[in-house]
């Protein structure tokens, strides 16, 4: 165990050096988080009785998701473990007595952590302060507080395991471009980043739900603002488990498979 | 004790001609050649040996120090090293070997090199009074003591090599697997690296399999040499049989080398 520490320890430590990428980081969140609640204001204006959440459920989501939008981005890669692959410097990391996906799953926890830890706490002060409905409305249960921080948990999990498979894909495919920019959009809209999902036609929505991208950012903060409750709640939360498993089964294997039949790039 | 046998490794490779139309055809059809890396090798080596590992480009010299790691599985043959079969048993045989791989690095780029250092010791889980003991000789034999407190980005090419050495030895492996660990170094650093190569054998009794294409790191370290090309073990001797197969004399182990290479055709 002290191992994988270490080794979360030293990514986390060199994520927190860079702190004026968080601070520019910070502003641009702020500035999308209110832009896009402007955006749902001209909506819901427009329109009252045909929106899906209330309005105080939505300025939670995206402030939310603003402020941890390091955890959940899936457009986020290290382009090291990429190059290391497509190099050949992953040579290194298979000389240890380490499973290359368990030390990578760790370091893909430490760099998501270490960004959002720098990021999260103003965006939430602030968006706590600010008038409703248009600031963070937190809940008075504390069971909410308990349930939600198991589903980010999950969540965070289950996007870092998505990652690993992209990242494992590359000892097969050796240029990681395509992949990346296909699944980046595909997976950005179906968890839920670019609009609530909530706010996708009913047909849609249904099968939207079911997928794994579902299961990340999309339960945690609807559970929060409240807007997932009763019985969707546990459901919500095994489907999560379900595809967390799913996805880290997947990477192990495709990793084992590679690992057999590597070509370690490069003389 | 590495003993290996009839190892064979092919790879595929996709060629295809210059120009527009080639790579539309490509697209469609891709011809792929299969290239013998490894024919046919065999080999053992003894506890406490220094073996050097020579031969052109492309011979094949990679791909055998991978396969003796464990990173890479042949299509056929045996490898055994200390009883197990690196490929098999990959985690726990990186417990008694250390690789340098002269043109990668595994010290983590902006932080001191100390803290990679100290990954290392969890990754291997090197007990914290051991750890402290070979370190300490590291940074005396490597001349590591102000170094180690820079960046890795911050190195220059001969001290980021002798730190990448020392990396490779904190959990004291019993064999030290060199690939071309004196390349692009000074005559200084150069020194340095054979110097301390030769102590940790001659202190430890550590077997070490190095490859290069300088010829002075063999004539300085290794008793044996293996001679390979296009996948072949083509000599298998000491420096002195080596030199003794140049007809005429030749005056340089460069020379006798290059002559080597017109012998065999590589």
């Amino acid at each position: 165990m002290k191992k994988y520490w270490s080794f979360f320890r030293i990514r986390f430590i060199r994520g927190l050096q860079y702190r004026t990428a968080a601070l520019s980081g910070m502003v641009t969140q702020f500035v999308w988080g209110s832009m896009e609640i402007l955006l749902f204001r001209a909506f819901y204006q427009a329109s009252p009785e045909s929106f899906p959440m209330t309005f105080e459920a939505l300025s939670t989501y995206v402030w939310l998701q603003q402020a941890f939008l390091a955890l959940y981005m899936v457009w986020f890669w290290e382009s090291e473990l990429f190059n290391s692959i497509t190099t050949g410097d992953v040579a290194y990391e298979l000389c240890r007595p380490v499973r290359l996906y368990d030390m990578w799953f760790v370091r893909g926890l430490a760099v998501r952590l270490s960004k959002a830890v720098l990021r999260c706490m103003p965006i939430l002060i602030v968006s706590w302060f600010l008038p409703a409905p248009y600031g963070l409305t937190l809940p008075g249960d504390v069971k909410i507080w308990a349930v939600t921080i198991l589903s980010m948990t999950l969540g965070l999990l289950l996007i870092v395991a998505f990652n690993m498979i992209v990242y494992m894909s590359v000892f097969y495919t050796v240029s990681s471009q395509g992949i990346k920019l296909f699944v980046t959009s595909l997976a950005e809209f179906l968890s839920g980043s670019v609009i609530p999902l909530p706010f996708l036609p009913d047909h849609v929505r249904t099968i939207v739900e079911l997928l794994p991208f579902a299961s990340a950012q999309n339960v945690p903060f609807r559970i929060f603002a409240g807007d997932i409750t009763g019985p969707d709640l546990t459901i919500s939360i095994l489907k999560q488990t379900f595809w967390l498993f799913a996805f880290v089964l997947i990477g192990r294997y495709l990793e084992k498979r590679a690992l057999k039949r590597v070509v370690i790039q490069g003389g | 004790m590495i003993q290996v046998e009839h190892v064979n490794k092919t790879f595929k490779v996709t060629r295809r001609s210059a120009g527009f139309s080639n790579a539309v055809k490509a697209l469609i059809h891709k011809e792929t050649d299969t290239v013998h890396a490894l024919s046919d090798i065999s080999f053992s080596i003894g506890d406490g040996e220094m073996v050097g590992y020579i031969g052109p480009n492309g011979a094949g010299k990679s791909s055998t120090i991978k396969i003796l790691s464990g990173i890479l599985t042949p299509d056929n043959g045996t490898c055994l090293i200390n009883g197990r079969i690196p490929w098999k048993d990959r985690r726990e045989h990186v417990k008694d070997i250390g690789v340098v791989f002269g043109q990668r690095t595994q010290l983590w780029w902006d932080v001191p090199v100390i803290d990679s250092f100290e990954l290392l010791r969890d990754i291997y889980e090197i007990p914290r009074h051991q750890y402290l003991t070979t370190l300490e000789e590291l940074i005396d034999l490597l001349a590591l003591e102000e170094i180690i407190k820079t960046p890795a980005r911050q190195l220059s090419l001969g001290q980021r090599m002798r730190c990448e050495i020392a990396a490779s030895l904190l959990h004291t492996p019993k064999i030290l697997f060199l690939d071309e660990p004196t390349i692009g170094l000074d005559a200084v650093s150069k020194l340095a690296v054979r110097d301390f190569i030769r102590k940790l054998n001659r202190i430890h009794k550590t077997t070490v399999l190095l490859t290069t294409h300088d010829m002075q790191d063999i004539d300085a370290l290794a008793d044996r040499v293996l001679l390979i090309g296009k996948g072949r073990l083509l000599l298998d001797g000491t420096l002195s049989d080596l030199k003794s197969r140049c007809e005429p004399e030749c005056s340089t182990l460069d020379e006798i080398v290059a002559s080597l290479y017109r012998e065999f055709q590589i």
